[in-house]
């Protein structure tokens, strides 16, 4: 199955295939549990938002980018118990949404856009987060810190580095 | 620039506008009703699991040649040795340590080996852990088949890990003593003065409710006082890393006696019964519920 990206004038378009998707969204999903068991400081990375924040960026179409996102979002919540269900969704959603929104105004192939994306896209998450445990969970949740600080350097250095081999699911146009 | 055709962006809006409607819906029904196991966890915990496996198996695998074979063969084992070695002169330093404190509590904790024989346990593997920083859980390899329970107490050598949170067909979720939602009924080992310990979700967890005429030194061991009825008194929780004065009660963290950052292997207390009290003691009480705002597992643990 095909998914179809908006075809923009003097935009690249770019498809993937769906099986592709979802399986670079599992794999997220796989490694973000499995890694901090043997790198304690791999809890840094945010992979189910980078693939959200890529997909999102090169498919061009906020319904399909919302919808992964949500679906990554809610698998992520899923996996984070006694955390309920929904947290990540949101943030995820809007996350998924914004990025498919912008990929047409900027070129986000270049390495220092794609820095810069996920730098921001980074916090807009925490934000959403942060909020929306805050309204209805009333519980406590810093929306800056160092800590936050080097988690975003940290995930904006791995767009740079992730993005390149995502590109390579990429069906020929 | 580009823009999006007014009609498209409308239908985005409102889907957008759905989408996190629904979540919100979902949240706030999640809020009223914590205890059941939603469909979309056990999937998605079990999906993940079934990926984690054959991971944990093929790097535990690699390691293993890698490391026993190949590059430190004998240091390796040597090394396995000597770690067992640590674990069971830790077991008895604390033990030790106690015995020093109160006699009536030196005979109890002589026992404290035998009565663990009476308390049937199930070792079990570290498979996986939390999607996020913010929540303190690990998943390991056993579950509903090897008779698992919510509620149960996991332990390792050096001390308490956390309790069972999930309970799934093949696997388990544990949350660790360091999560927010976590409690362990404690006491001090110098003092016996009972509080519980709470995760704060950070490394470091913190002492609950000792007023602040106590006398509270930083290195002091922190044990279980059995008041849970999860884990049976007298094993180490920790030790005090810092001591503040507070209002009414003491600001103590708590650094866990366990590395629960490094968990390979844990035990799981098959058994919710404590040991038996000693003689004029009173008989362990459960400690008093406080539900929480949105979850309705028991406080202490």
């Amino acid at each position: 199955m095909a998914i179809r990206a908006e075809i923009e004038p003097h935009i690249e378009v770019h498809k993937y295939a769906g099986l592709h998707v979802a399986a670079a969204a599992f794999f997220a999903l796989v490694l973000q549990t499995f890694l901090p068991r043997y790198f304690p400081r791999a809890d840094l990375l945010e992979l189910p938002l980078l693939v959200t924040l890529y997909f999102g960026l090169s498919r061009r179409n906020p319904s399909t980018g919302l919808l992964l996102g949500t679906a990554v979002g809610l698998g992520q919540d899923a996996l984070s118990l006694p955390q309920p269900i929904g947290l990540y969704g949101i943030a995820k959603t809007l996350v998924g949404f914004g990025a498919s929104s912008i990929g047409g105004r900027f070129d986000v192939d270049h390495p220092l856009s794609r820095f810069v994306l996920g730098f921001l896209f980074f916090h807009l998450h925490h934000i959403a987060f942060a909020v929306t445990r805050r309204l209805l969970l009333a519980e406590p949740q810093d929306f800056f810190g160092g800590q936050l600080l080097a988690a975003s350097l940290v995930n904006a250095a791995l767009a740079v580095a992730l993005f390149p081999l995502l590109d390579r699911l990429r069906r020929p146009s | 620039m580009t823009v999006l055709p007014i009609a498209t962006r409308h239908r985005s809006l409102a889907l957008l506008t759905g989408v996190v409607v629904a979540q919100v819906l979902l949240l706030a029904v999640q809020i009223r009703a914590e205890n059941q196991v939603r469909l979309i966890r056990v999937w998605a915990v079990s999906a993940v699991a079934l990926a984690q496996e054959p991971y944990t198996m093929v790097v535990d695998r690699a390691s293993s040649v890698w490391n026993g074979y190949v590059s430190l063969r004998q240091t390796r084992r040597e090394n396995e040795n000597l770690r067992a070695e640590i674990s069971e002169l830790r077991l008895r330093a604390s033990k030790l340590e106690s015995q020093a404190g109160e006699a009536p509590r030196l005979a109890a904790l002589l026992e404290f080996r035998e009565s663990y024989a009476g308390l049937p346990m199930l070792a079990a593997r570290v498979i996986g852990s939390s999607a996020t920083g913010g929540s303190r859980t690990i998943t390991i390899n056993r579950g509903r088949r090897d008779a698992l329970a919510p509620n149960l107490g996991v332990i390792t050598p050096e001390g308490v890990v956390g309790k069972i949170l999930e309970v799934y067909e093949d696997t388990s979720q544990v949350l660790l003593l360091t999560d927010r939602e976590s409690g362990v009924g404690s006491l001090l080992a110098a003092t016996r003065s009972q509080g519980v310990v709470r995760g704060s979700g950070e490394p470091e967890a913190v002492l609950h409710y000792v007023i602040n005429d106590e006398t509270v030194a930083v290195g002091e061991q922190i044990l279980t006082s059995g008041q849970d009825r999860i884990f049976p008194r007298d094993l180490p929780v920790g030790r005090v890393s810092a001591v503040q004065t507070g209002n009414p009660f003491k600001l103590i963290r708590v650094r866990p006696a366990a590395r629960l950052d490094r968990l390979e292997l844990v035990i799981v207390l098959l058994s919710q019964r404590g040991l038996p009290a000693a003689p004029g003691q009173e008989a362990p009480q459960p400690v008093a519920e406080q539900p929480g705002p949105r979850e309705k597992h028991p406080p202490a643990n």
